[in-house]
């Protein structure tokens, strides 16, 4: 390669970090004697949904921090619509819209109130009442925070974030504790700010928040990223559309199991054992199944339980780590 | 007028007010406890005519002499009965009747009761003849601004500023990191600076209606005077307030939890409680410990606050306890915006 055209790509590539919403660059943290974030690279488009999806400690709340100006980093770049921390921190704060984990606001001040107060920082940003509305918190306005649903908590925490117009949303575990229907009462929300063209950077454990919210998901684990791209892109990568799922009764029977034989079916693409149960990565259940049974038939077992779903995130952690991502 | 409601100054103080006024336990001990210690006070303390002495006395002619002093109540009963008397505190003094004399029993430790001595055998050597050496005259003064009230209520003053100023401050700060709002604010475009502004200002406001109010009462009920500049006092009550608001603030600067700022706030308060001479006088604790004790801002406070309402000094006179103050209003202050943690 010529010096000119490895100079020019040098600048297309400045230009293109200039142009995403955020670029991290070989980011790294610890705290005292923990490693939380230990070397991310990313990258996330402006429009896009993008999710830090991992267990509890994997580093995704402290990732997020690092990203909002939250918390200093002890190695690497992070760049923010072109701008950084903290030489822009007064110009970015009024870009960006933060929800963080656990704010609890003053329960005895209104939903308009607490509105009126963030959207004073802004200097511009949506009007209190565009954003109430699109919080779908009408109905709340002149109630007390302390009476407050924990579901209408969350989407005031998400009006608080959006009051200044922001380039840039980021949302911590935006549903964590939340019963199913309020989590997806948020996500509906979350879908319009997407479909309005927001760029957003959530994090969550939930893989099926991933799956459903997000354009693109880094799956992080022991502060690293283990996974990045589409969701259909990881799932496709576990080598199977498909999991089955088995379990054997009694300790003998489980020791006759042989994994050799079990990968050895066509279509099953991986096998793995997971507290007792065991996983194959399936690609066409019609055809493979009737075999699964036949090989367990030959190594005289019966299996105790057997179901099979469509392969998830979830399959795609486990696959990666052997660990299921809801035990953490 | 619109955009000043729209400045984030202005949020963020009115919403310490809302916070405040929604709060009914507050309302009351900055309000209304110093007026109810006053009228506490104001009772137990009040002044009361003179108190007229139970004596006893063994011959009818020395009760009846014993009765003659305004000061005296005297009843007639035999010794025994008396001595009985006297060990149940019924009687502060038995007079017995004695051949060509008259002999007392009495404690001489009980102050009441040496007073009894003097008033009855003052009555009874005046009955047996006994002149004046010399004449003598009363002047009797009873004076406002010498009573224990009128010394107690700048006492009070100062204790309610300080206890405002500390609660004030160190509950809502601690309270709001506790909760994640101080880090969620951070993560905001607010003005860091304006946030503590907004606590100085209610603060201001505040301070008008609660010493407005305090100090009213205490004129209206018990008649306390103000010999100083009321603009004085004020300012005094103002450099007050932001002198503890600035303790306040440096007490509620790291503290992570309502339990370890309920400690400090204790830890700082106490010694004030004690040595700054709410009640009564500082100057009477040891010589050793005089140079801590005048170093506290509460005593600084309640000796400029004494000084201006009972001695009508002006501010020129109060220049020690005021530098007292400006130091507690700038170290402490300093010293919190360097330590403060916002998260």
């Amino acid at each position: 390669m010529s010096g000119a055209s490895q100079n020019s790509a040098e600048i297309a590539m400045v230009h293109l970090a200039n142009d995403c919403a955020l670029s991290l660059k070989s980011l790294r943290k610890s705290f005292a004697d923990v490693v939380a974030v230990d070397g991310i690279d990313l990258e996330v488009d402006r429009g896009e949904c993008f999710g830090l999806l991992g267990p509890n400690g994997a580093g995704k709340t402290t990732t997020i921090e690092i990203c909002e100006g939250l918390t200093t980093p002890d190695a690497g770049t992070v760049t923010l619509l072109g701008l950084s921390w903290p030489t822009s921190a007064a110009e970015l704060r009024q870009r960006i819209g933060v929800q963080l984990q656990e704010t609890q606001f003053p329960e005895k001040l209104t939903v308009e109130e607490i509105l009126r107060l963030f959207r004073s920082f802004f200097t511009r940003g949506a009007a209190v009442e565009e954003t109430i509305r699109m919080a779908q918190l009408e109905e709340k306005r002149r109630a007390r925070i302390g009476t407050l649903s924990g579901g209408q908590k969350q989407r005031l925490a998400m009006a608080c974030a959006l009051v200044g117009d922001p380039d840039l949303l980021f949302l911590d575990e935006p549903t964590t504790g939340l019963d199913p229907q309020a989590r997806r009462h948020l996500w509906d929300l979350v879908d319009q700010l997407r479909s309005a063209g927001r760029t957003i950077i959530l994090t969550t454990h939930y893989m099926d928040e991933a799956e459903r919210l997000c354009d693109r998901v880094a799956i992080m684990d022991h502060g690293r990223i283990i996974a990045l791209g589409t969701p259909q892109q990881l799932i496709a990568s576990v080598g199977g559309d498909h999991v089955v799922e088995f379990a054997v009764g009694t300790e003998t029977e489980k020791e006759r199991v042989d994994a050799r034989k079990l990968t050895a079916i066509p279509g099953v693409r991986a096998h793995r054992v997971d507290a007792g149960q065991h996983q194959l990565s399936v690609v066409e259940l019609h055809t493979t199944v009737p075999r699964i049974f036949s090989t367990l038939a030959e190594m005289g077992l019966k299996p105790s339980e057997f179901r099979t779903h469509s392969a998830t995130l979830e399959d795609v952690f486990v696959g990666l780590t052997g660990r299921n991502l809801r035990d953490e | 007028m619109s955009s000043l409601r729209e400045s984030s100054l202005y949020q963020l103080t009115s919403t310490r007010f809302r916070l405040f006024f929604r709060e009914p336990e507050a309302m009351f001990w900055i309000f209304i406890f110093p007026i109810l210690l006053a009228v506490g006070l104001g009772i137990a303390f009040r002044n009361r005519p003179a108190d007229v002495l139970a004596v006893g006395a063994t011959s009818p002619q020395l009760t009846q002499v014993l009765n003659g002093d305004k000061g005296l109540s005297a009843a007639m009963m035999d010794e025994a009965e008396g001595t009985h008397d006297l060990t149940t505190g019924r009687i502060l003094l038995l007079a017995i009747q004695d051949v060509g004399g008259v002999a007392y029993k009495y404690d001489d430790t009980n102050p009441d009761a040496r007073l009894a001595r003097l008033l009855a055998d003052r009555a009874i050597q005046k009955a047996a003849g006994q002149k004046e050496a010399l004449r003598s005259s009363n002047d009797l003064v009873h004076e406002a601004g010498a009573r224990y009230i009128d010394f107690v209520v700048p006492g009070l003053l100062g204790m309610n500023l300080m206890g405002s100023a500390i609660w004030g401050l160190g509950f809502s700060i601690v309270e709001a990191r506790q909760k994640k709002l101080l880090k969620r604010f951070v993560a905001s475009p607010m003005p860091r600076w304006e946030y503590l502004a907004s606590y100085i200002l209610s603060r201001l406001v505040l301070l008008v209606i609660e010493v407005i109010a305090f100090l009213g009462f205490s004129k209206l009920v018990f008649g306390v005077p103000f010999r100083g500049s009321l603009w004085e006092l004020g300012l005094l009550c103002v450099l007050t307030s932001l002198s503890l608001s600035s303790l306040g603030l440096l007490i509620a600067s790291r503290a992570k939890t309502i339990e370890a700022v309920s400690g400090l706030m204790n830890l700082a308060m106490l010694p004030m409680w004690i040595l700054s001479g709410i009640f009564f006088s500082a100057t009477r604790f040891p010589k050793l410990i005089q140079p801590i004790v005048q170093a506290l801002p509460l005593t600084a406070a309640i000796d400029a606050l004494r000084g201006n309402m009972l001695q009508g000094m002006s501010l020129s006179q109060l220049g020690a306890p005021m530098a007292v103050l400006a130091a507690w209003l700038v170290v402490p202050f300093v010293i919190s915006l360097r330590i403060f943690r916002w998260r």
